[in-house]
């Protein structure tokens, strides 16, 4: 075992992590841990844009943007930190640009921004330019600029260490454990203060925009040392990820003109969002495709639409729209600049399709994409203990392993680039802060015992039981019955499932018994770590009885601001027995109204 | 269809040298030889060691030699390599364990070329301004996502790992001409050394393994005439 004592420790180093170590190491001794190699992080699939009102071509306020997201948010959303998100954001997308961050310029040299889901004008209620986006790898440009940085400003890092615990004592954060991939050997390290930058969790459900290393590990750690998990009820479905495969396909596709198109030809979201169409936001798209199925509208009678992009239907559509450029001419567009703006999209359609979507319209279906709950947060990032928002001294969360709530109950698009930049931002700041004026706990007595207990479960089983088809069966249920539209009855088998799936890994033995990239053992205690969180985020669901923003039920399908205008906390006992406890939203300006895009 | 996938495996600390499995699988011609992979790790062998996470083509993780040629495991199907199918680590930098190499050297010498934003002119209010020409004549060394294939298909990085090698050239084009830089000066000092260009002979490996179809050997070619030149256009 080795021993590492270093005042902050950040846990992750995708978009969130990076951020916060970049600004909590400028006054106090960081390290960032992760188990990718950082730029393997998942920001880097993120491909739209950034969002945030500078205004670049058209008149926007943080304002509007606060607006968008509290109605976006189907009203869960906690308006103060939502409000302090979207006024951030401008000074922080200035911040990234003289990191070198390579935006897209508009003619006159600015930050060029694109109209994206949600993203109004909230005067006429038409689509606002207001993504900041470099092509559609702005997540990729992000991610690398900020590991650039930290490269720059020498932050310490330890790549490709697994963490599998988090330590308390006396109600403080005081360190984690991990495992050295490459060795197999057992780290502690003793900190001030912790910031858990884990990431997201869809890899619970089949079909997902998700990288494999997406599994909850942040949210699972902190749920067994007692720390509630919020608003898990919240998981976003894109709705335009390539058929079968799941992989995203941007909302900056229909930004750029790009529309929706049923079995029938039509263009069925004119019948959903009259006023921005393709550009509702993604529950209500991913519901519209799900009934258009349903309703046997589906291409060829099956279960996906196609998304079109080329150049022909989308001047159609704009001219029906009255849609201008930013000086006033009609929107048209050719198939180079189809290319030039979204050209991982292309490649991702000719590579795993082989459809050239310059020339043909592309197959999508709903995946699987961001989680909109998490280890709950004020916008600080310190981590609430409780319902009642009490702070663990030390321990912060920042990202989309967070809930602080700023998405509420569905994300708008470019929110969540928003939010790792902000929040990470900030989590990073107020760590520092914090551990200038305290000591270093003491660890607690044999801080690897829990590490040592989980892991050894998966070395000592008697091997009736395979891992690999344990998560395929989890995946399977939740993405049937935990979907994008929900039932009681659906709910319970999935609970059912999940339960029954969490005892047989009981009988899982690993094969690898070695220590150097011991792949095997790191993999099935990630999917423990997807069993509880599928648990949770279950039994979360099955309590409320309404629909909102991700969370529609097909029994509850109406949002119930009396009873139901709260967040869910819910904890899990050392025994693994859930308990779910409720805070009020916090609400400033915006009263609750009925959502109509 | 069936497949028959060949795969180089090692593991340190059983074997005293590397060997080979094979696996006979049924497989969808559009399936990734990353699923294939998954597949055999979960049903025929869990001690099967490869790294992979985004599995689109985005993360650079599980860059390997399929057939002899370097390539990302989660962005090549079943179908573009045929029934037979032989996977092994990439090359030149040292195996650890089945698929997965020693990435340090490779990220040692991306840091050399100090591969960050250089500009001490205090930052503007907003944005600095960049034109969109400006902008376009770095876009396409931006697109690198740092997995290797490139480096370790090169002949002279096979010779010596000293040698900076491709993926570290292209991520100091990508900042030598950024109109917003201050710093080609001192990269291109860096760039000029003997493990620098001048080892590039090219070969063109690089262009042809880049998974993000980066135009490896005309960005080294550009940086190359910088140095004789001082020319930046």
């Amino acid at each position: 075992m080795k021993t590492h004592q270093f005042e902050i420790i950040v846990v992750g180093a995708g978009g969130a992590g990076l951020m916060a170590g970049l600004y909590a190491s400028r006054t106090a001794n960081t390290a960032v841990i992760s188990k990718l190699y950082p730029t393997r992080s998942h920001t880097g699939a993120a491909q739209g844009g950034v969002g945030a009102a500078l205004g670049s071509s058209e008149e926007d306020h943080p304002e509007w943007h606060t607006y968008d997201t509290v109605k976006g948010s189907d009203y869960l959303g906690d308006q103060d930190a939502i409000e302090f998100m979207c006024e951030e954001a401008v000074d922080a997308v200035y911040e990234l640009e003289p990191m070198g961050l390579p935006f897209d310029r508009t003619p006159d040299g600015k930050i060029s921004q694109r109209p994206f889901g949600g993203h109004t004008n909230n005067i006429t209620g038409k689509p606002v330019r207001r993504a900041c986006h470099a092509a559609d790898r702005t997540g990729h440009m992000i991610l690398q600029t900020l590991y650039q940085q930290c490269i720059k400003n020498d932050v310490t890092f330890f790549d490709e260490f697994e963490v599998i615990d988090l330590l308390l004592n006396n109600g403080k954060a005081t360190g984690i454990v991990a495992i050295e991939i490459a060795t197999g050997e057992i780290h502690v390290f003793h900190a001030k203060a912790i910031i858990m930058a884990t990431g997201g969790h869809g890899r619970i459900w089949e079909i997902t925009s998700n990288a494999y290393a997406y599994t909850g590990d942040g949210v699972a750690i902190a749920l067994r040392r007692g720390v509630p998990a919020e608003d898990m009820e919240f998981f976003q479905f894109h709705p335009t990820g390539i058929y079968k495969l799941g992989i995203l396909i941007t909302e900056g596709v229909r930004g750029e003109g790009g529309v929706l198109i049923n079995g029938k030809g039509e263009r069925f979201m004119e019948r959903y969002a009259p006023t921005v169409k393709d550009l509702a936001s993604r529950d209500i798209i991913s519901r519209a495709i799900y009934l258009e199925v349903r309703d046997g509208n589906g291409i060829n009678g099956k279960n996906y639409m196609y998304l079109d992009v080329r150049p022909e239907t989308v001047n159609h559509y704009a001219a029906i729209d009255g849609r201008k450029r930013p000086d006033g001419k009609p929107y048209v567009v050719t198939g180079e600049e189809i290319l030039s703006k979204l050209p991982d999209i292309v490649d991702f359609c000719r590579v795993y399709l082989g459809v050239d979507p310059i020339t043909q319209p592309m197959p999508i279906q709903p995946t699987a994409h961001y989680a909109m709950g998490g280890i709950p947060t004020n916008k600080f990032g310190e981590v609430k203990a409780n319902e009642k928002g009490k702070i663990i001294p030390g321990l912060y969360a920042a990202g989309e392993c967070a809930c602080v709530s700023v998405h509420g109950a569905n994300r708008l698009g470019t929110n969540s680039l928003l939010d790792i930049i902000v929040f990470g931002k900030h989590a990073g700041l107020k760590a520092a802060e914090y551990v200038k004026g305290v000591d270093f706990q003491p660890l607690p007595d044999d801080p690897t015992a829990f590490t040592r207990q989980q892991l050894d479960a998966f070395k000592h089983g008697d091997g009736t039981e395979n891992a690999f088809d344990i998560s395929n069966e989890m995946k399977k249920v939740m993405f049937d019955d935990m979907g994008i539209f929900r039932t009681q009855k659906g709910m319970q088998a999935a609970l059912d499932k999940v339960r029954e799936l969490k005892e047989r890994m009981k009988h899982v033995k690993i094969q690898d018994t070695g220590k150097i990239f011991n792949m095997d053992l790191f993999n099935t205690w990630e999917i423990s770590n997807l069993l509880d969180l599928a648990e949770v985020t279950t039994v979360s669901a099955l309590a409320r009885t309404e629909s909102r923003g991700g969370h529609s039920r097909e029994d509850y399908p109406d949002r119930d601001d009396k009873k139901w205008l709260k967040h869910t906390f819910a904890s899990m006992d050392e025994k693994g027995k859930i308990t779910l406890k409720y805070q009020p939203v916090t609400i400033t300006r915006f009263q609750p109204k009925t959502r109509v895009y | 269809m069936q497949v028959i996938l060949k795969v180089f495996r090692y593991n340190p600390e059983k074997d005293k040298k590397p060997h080979y499995d094979t696996f006979k699988l049924d497989a969808e011609p559009t399936e990734r030889i990353l699923d294939l992979l998954e597949l055999v790790k979960g049903h025929n062998d869990g001690t099967l060691s490869f790294r992979r996470s985004c599995a689109h083509g985005v993360c650079g993780s599980d860059a390997m030699r399929i057939n002899g040629v370097n390539k990302l495991a989660c962005k090549s199907l079943v179908k573009d390599f045929g029934e037979k199918i032989t996977v092994e680590p990439i090359l030149g930098l040292p195996v650890i364990k089945d698929l997965i190499v020693d990435m340090k050297p490779f990220f040692d010498n991306f840091k050399k070329v100090k591969p960050y934003f250089i500009n001490d002119d205090p930052p503007p209010e907003k944005e600095r301004f960049q034109s969109r020409e400006d902008r376009e004549r770095f876009d396409d060394t931006t697109k690198c996502i740092l997995c290797a294939a490139c480096t370790t298909s090169c002949p002279s990085f096979w010779a010596s790992e000293e040698y900076l090698g491709p993926a570290a050239i292209v991520n100091a084009h990508r900042f030598i001409f950024d109109s917003r830089d201050q710093g080609a000066g001192e990269r291109l000092k860096i760039l000029n050394d003997v493990m620098g260009v001048s080892r590039c002979h090219t070969v063109f490996n690089c262009t042809v393994a880049c998974p993000r179809e980066i135009q490896i050997t005309k960005a080294i070619g550009e940086v190359k005439k910088a140095l004789m030149t001082g020319d930046l256009e």
